[in-house]
């Protein structure tokens, strides 16, 4: 067992487990954050895509002992702090992003959401903007089987459209 | 889908104290498949971004791992320079890192091509070049480019560096020139003034495994100009995705060293290709599509560059 400390979605956490435990496994099976998906397990899908000091990446692939005093955001951590979280309105406590997602209906069976919303926040946080092409290379590592991926691209655009894409 | 295995991690802080622990590599013998129980010993495996190495963890594509080396946290093995006359890349330089690097896009741009080329965000977020070097697969995409610039690739451990060329570090299928207890240290790519185009043939633009890999190297005049340019030199013809390893094309190069660009050099070089691969066929493409679509590849390079 391996002690490993980082912050996780804002808040510092510590697990004690195996260190080539993949990220994956310990968001799941460990802290209980099962917003990460295991599509294929092998980097094909993006599926379980988290970022990891800002930069997207396949959580699958990654062994928690390489998160050590790293940043992790999941999906769980999109979204609104501060004075949003007292809306009555849930909307706004999305990230601008989930909202363009519902508007456009970009999930349809949903298994695929979590991480195109990760790799769009990794695409907007880097200065990203509403152009479609640049827009597909940034969600390249996802695959999606329902929605052939035009709503995507258009909830991503919009999203980057609104407040330049500063969203969380 | 089989268990993940979890083999035994260690992480080392510095360099020397990765090759103290790889220096327990040399007479090791394989894990006994028979023996009960967890593994705890076996050699190490050097773990960099895990893009490769962790898909082996179901032990769907052979033995997993016995044990990992994780060097993620050395940045003795991160970083781009230059120096001596080459641009020198550390083993952990990621592909996102080598395409945005402006050193890299200034002297060796094909190499941020092929970068480019290679998954997606998140597999070149994490992936790296001393990786794709190490896993030694025959469609490493990085690796045609590392033969064409006659790349030198720089081992170590307790025993200390040798360089390695490039041409001499894919001896067999999957296998590298490195000992039981060396490390990938760094890339040394000598900035020889010559022209390098890249280009990959997969089934999309991202997340494709390579049909064919091609650079190709020379030395000579610009490329792109209206007319065809002076005769060439130092060409180099290397492909991956064709052969049991990178291979540099022998017949291919013949052809083109000192001949000038022109149709007739490309029909005759194209064809010389054909000749000489001996690709395979597998579940990503076959020989017939593999062979042709090299030969055009290189035909249209010599093309671009004749401008014609």
């Amino acid at each position: 067992m391996t002690r490993v400390a980082f912050t996780l979605n804002g808040a510092p956490v510590e697990v004690d487990v195996p260190g080539s435990r993949r990220l994956l496994d310990v968001l799941r099976e460990d802290l209980g954050l099962t917003g990460a998906k295991e599509g294929c397990g092998e980097g094909e899908c993006g599926a379980c895509s988290v970022l990891v000091d800002g930069a997207v990446v396949d959580s699958c692939l990654v062994a928690v002992a390489q998160v050590r005093g790293a940043t992790v955001l999941t999906v769980e951590g999109l979204g609104r702090g501060g004075r949003a979280l007292e809306s009555p309105d849930p909307l706004d406590r999305l990230d601008p992003l989930q909202v363009a997602f519902l508007e456009h209906g970009g999930a349809q069976c949903g298994i695929c959401t979590p991480g195109m919303l990760i790799a769009a926040r990794a695409y907007l946080d880097a200065g990203g903007g509403p152009d479609p092409d640049a827009i597909r290379e940034a969600i390249a590592g996802n695959l999606c089987r329902c929605t052939g991926y035009t709503k995507i691209v258009e909830a991503i655009a919009q999203a980057a459209d609104v407040a330049g894409g500063v969203g969380r | 889908m089989p268990p993940v295995v979890e083999p035994p991690l260690e992480s080392p802080a510095t360099l020397a104290e990765a090759f103290a622990l790889l220096a327990e590599n040399a007479g090791e013998a394989a894990p006994d498949p028979a023996a009960s129980g967890a593994v705890t010993s076996g050699p190490w495996r050097p773990l960099a971004g895990g893009t490769d190495l962790y898909v082996q963890m179901t032990g769907e594509l052979g033995p997993p791992p016995a044990r990992l080396l994780d060097l993620w946290g050395l940045d003795e093995l991160r970083g781009i320079r230059l120096d001596g006359g080459d641009l020198v890349l550390g083993a952990l330089t990621t592909y996102t890192e080598i395409r945005r690097s402006p050193l890299v896009r200034e002297h060796v741009p094909a190499l941020a091509e092929a970068a480019a080329t290679i998954g997606a965000a998140q597999i070149q977020n994490r992936g790296t070049i001393g990786g794709n070097a190490v896993n030694a697969s025959p469609a490493g995409d990085t690796l045609p480019v590392l033969l064409a610039t006659d790349a030198v690739l720089v081992a170590g451990g307790s025993r200390g560096e040798r360089p390695i060329p490039a041409g001499a570090f894919w001896p067999a299928y999957r296998t590298t020139a490195l000992a039981p207890d060396e490390l990938l240290l760094a890339i040394r790519i000598p900035l020889a003034a010559r022209e390098v185009r890249f280009r990959k043939v997969g089934t999309r633009r991202a997340q494709a495994i390579s049909k064919v890999v091609l650079a190709l190297a020379w030395r000579g005049g610009p490329a792109g100009a209206s007319v065809p340019s002076g005769p060439w030199s130092d060409v180099r013809v290397a492909l991956g995705s064709v052969a049991p390893t990178p291979i540099r094309a022998a017949g291919a190069e013949a052809v083109l060293e000192g001949a000038a660009p022109t149709p007739e050099t490309a029909d005759r070089a194209a064809e010389a290709l054909a000749a000489e691969l001996r690709p395979i066929d597998d579940v990503r493409s076959t020989a017939d599509y593999r062979r042709t679509v090299a030969a055009r590849v290189l035909h249209r390079l010599i093309r671009e560059a004749g401008g014609w």
